[in-house]
């Protein structure tokens, strides 16, 4: 009696929680695994979205890898910026966060100077490092540069060699974020330990490495992955600033699947291009995650 | 114990300290120098005469100062309109995400359903697919269903939660003590009435951060509305903002008023709401 009592408790308890997680479920189905499984059919197909889509096995994969310039191009692009944009932004916001911590003064004015930027629009900011980048002397950079270094006026956004470049210092702009949360980490190391390193003698240098890095190093990892997944969805700033020019020297991997999709009415091909870039991120991410055993420092880890 | 490391450190320690914090300072004051060049610069053309934006050597202090800029730049574009419209998607979207997060979390923190743990596992793996890959079906789904050029696309989708805010909350109900549920259980409440008399009350920190986030999210979002909106009435912010380069290219005094002006709302909600910005970003480093 007692036990047939339980159940049908638990059997209301589990549909009362199934109907809380419905909004979720729903979307789930229908949105991703959905999605997910007909983007997949899709990348096998020549499909315009007005006409039916004509099935053509693994073609669209094939022509990417093999035949297909702007593609090498866009990816040449995107690893290259990824390349330089994510140790800089690593480094950038890690000493920011560190000289924050060393308890300065106005510590929440820099704070939010430095933070800003990583939390407005992406349109707007695209618009203002427009002006800032003008090649002619009468944009600001250019302007400071001119008067304080005497360099002749920089092409930034108008010249092939210059344009990545220029896209590399904006995202540096950006490392507000990352420097949050370093900041957190930086304050959860337990000063004993850097005591207990004064004592042994160690200098500033041993002890960033012996104390800090291994300490921060979860904080770190996580920045990392965050910086390798965001540096690969670059859309907003090219889209607006370059659409990817000159000579396609800024055609970001996520701008030509844009423009393949929407500009050109490739849809298969588009889908196929979504999923080699899930294939590259994920590559990458656990390729991360694999090393990060032997570089990060979990303090449970030793307490077990 | 302490007392000797002082001693230990002596003079040569006090020293140290205070060449790093000159090095600090003066770096940190170059740096935000640096960061501020491109908000200035913004704020400065905003107000300047056309004749003067391109002016070399460059024109400082604009002069003369045309408040005017702003209301000529609403005027040659309806940015009122695109205001509105970009109100009522971040609202509409906000206030979904908020109720679906929530009770979504709530089922995954509190309730008891065969299946919970590998559905969770689902929703953290959902996480890492890119939206690039769902985008193009997604799209399709909308417009087969007559949505294209509407609003719903934009804003029915957050009703039904976002993994990582759902994960969110419910890492912060995790934190709730169980026996909160149990009194008013025993006192004959329903599982909704614990939600969100009990329950949610005590999120409330956790929900005014994913409220910021949300906002953010929605009012900066550009490649959606890209996508989904076709008639310049119901063009975002955002968009407007690309109509309008496209339009008036050489009006860069104009262009930049209006981009300060889609940036305001978000100086503002930071210095309003600092503390849950700095929280949310943050609990997605430590416990993401």
């Amino acid at each position: 009696m007692a036990k047939k009592h339980k159940s049908t408790l638990q059997r209301k308890e589990a549909i009362e929680g199934f109907l809380c997680i419905s909004p979720w479920l729903f979307g789930f189905v229908f949105l991703t695994l959905g999605a997910v499984l007909f983007s997949f059919i899709m990348s096998l197909t020549k499909w315009d979205m007005i006409n039916p889509a004509k099935f053509v096995g693994f073609s669209n994969y094939s022509t990417i890898m093999f035949d297909d310039d702007r593609f090498r191009q866009s990816l040449k692009v995107t690893a290259i910026y990824a390349g330089f944009s994510v140790p800089l932004g690593l480094v950038f916001s890690l000493a920011l966060a560190m000289l924050l911590n060393l308890n300065v003064k106005g510590m929440q004015w820099f704070r939010s100077i430095f933070y800003i930027p990583a939390i407005l629009p992406g349109a707007a900011v695209a618009m203002v490092w427009q002006m800032v980048l003008r090649p002619q002397p009468s944009g600001i950079f250019n302007a400071i540069l001119g008067k304080l270094f005497h360099i002749q006026p920089i092409p930034w956004l108008t010249s092939p060699d210059w344009v990545l470049n220029s896209f590399i210092i904006m995202s540096l702009w950006g490392v507000g974020g990352g420097m949050i949360i370093y900041l957190a980490g930086l304050q959860g190391v337990p000063t004993q330990l850097y005591e207990a390193a004064e004592i042994d003698g160690a200098g500033s240098w041993q002890k960033f490495r012996n104390v800090t890095l291994p300490m921060i190093s979860p904080t770190l990892f996580f920045n990392l992955i965050m910086g390798i997944i965001g540096s690969f969805q670059v859309f907003t700033s090219s889209f607006i600033m370059t659409q990817g020019g000159p000579a396609n020297a800024s055609l970001f991997y996520v701008l030509y699947l844009y423009q393949k999709a929407f500009k050109y009415l490739q849809m298969g091909y588009a889908c196929a291009l979504a999923w080699i870039l899930f294939a590259i991120i994920l590559a990458l991410t656990l390729f991360v995650m694999t090393s990060s055993r032997r570089w990060v420092y979990y303090e449970a880890e030793l307490k077990r | 114990m302490s007392k000797v490391a002082v001693i230990k450190k002596g003079r040569p320690g006090a020293t140290q300290k205070k060449m790093w914090r000159t090095i600090a300072y003066t770096t940190l004051i170059v740096g935000s120098a640096v960061s501020l060049i491109p908000f200035l610069w913004m704020l400065g053309t905003s107000f300047k005469d056309p004749a003067n934006v391109f002016a070399d050597p460059i024109q400082v202090w604009p002069n003369p100062w045309l408040w005017s800029n702003y209301a000529k730049a609403f005027s040659k574009l309806p940015f009122a309109q695109y205001t509105f419209n970009t109100c009522l998607i971040t609202a509409i979207s906000m206030f979904g995400q908020m109720i679906s997060c929530a009770l979504v979390a709530f089922g995954f923190a509190r309730m008891r359903f065969p299946g919970r743990n590998v559905l969770f596992v689902t929703l953290l793996a959902t996480m890492m697919l890119p939206a690039q890959v769902t985008m193009i079906p997604v799209f399709k789904i909308w417009s087969t269903l007559g949505f294209y050029d509407t609003f719903v696309p934009l804003t029915l989708p957050s009703f039904f939660g976002s993994a990582f805010f759902i994960f969110l909350l419910r890492q912060y109900y995790m934190t709730v003590p169980y026996e909160m549920d149990e009194a008013a259980r025993i006192d004959g409440a329903s599982t909704l009435q614990i939600f969100y008399k009990v329950l949610l009350p005590q999120i409330k920190p956790a929900l005014a951060t994913l409220a910021i986030f949300s906002f953010m999210n929605n009012w900066n979002d550009f490649l959606g509305p890209l996508i989904y909106l076709s008639s310049p009435a119901k063009r975002t912010l955002a968009l407007g903002l690309y109509a309008f380069q496209g339009q008036y290219a050489t009006d860069w005094n104009y262009l930049m008023a209006a981009s300060a002006v889609v940036m305001m709302p978000l100086l503002i909600l930071f210095f309003c709401g600092q503390k849950y910005f700095i929280q949310g970003v943050v609990i997605s480093g430590v416990k993401g």
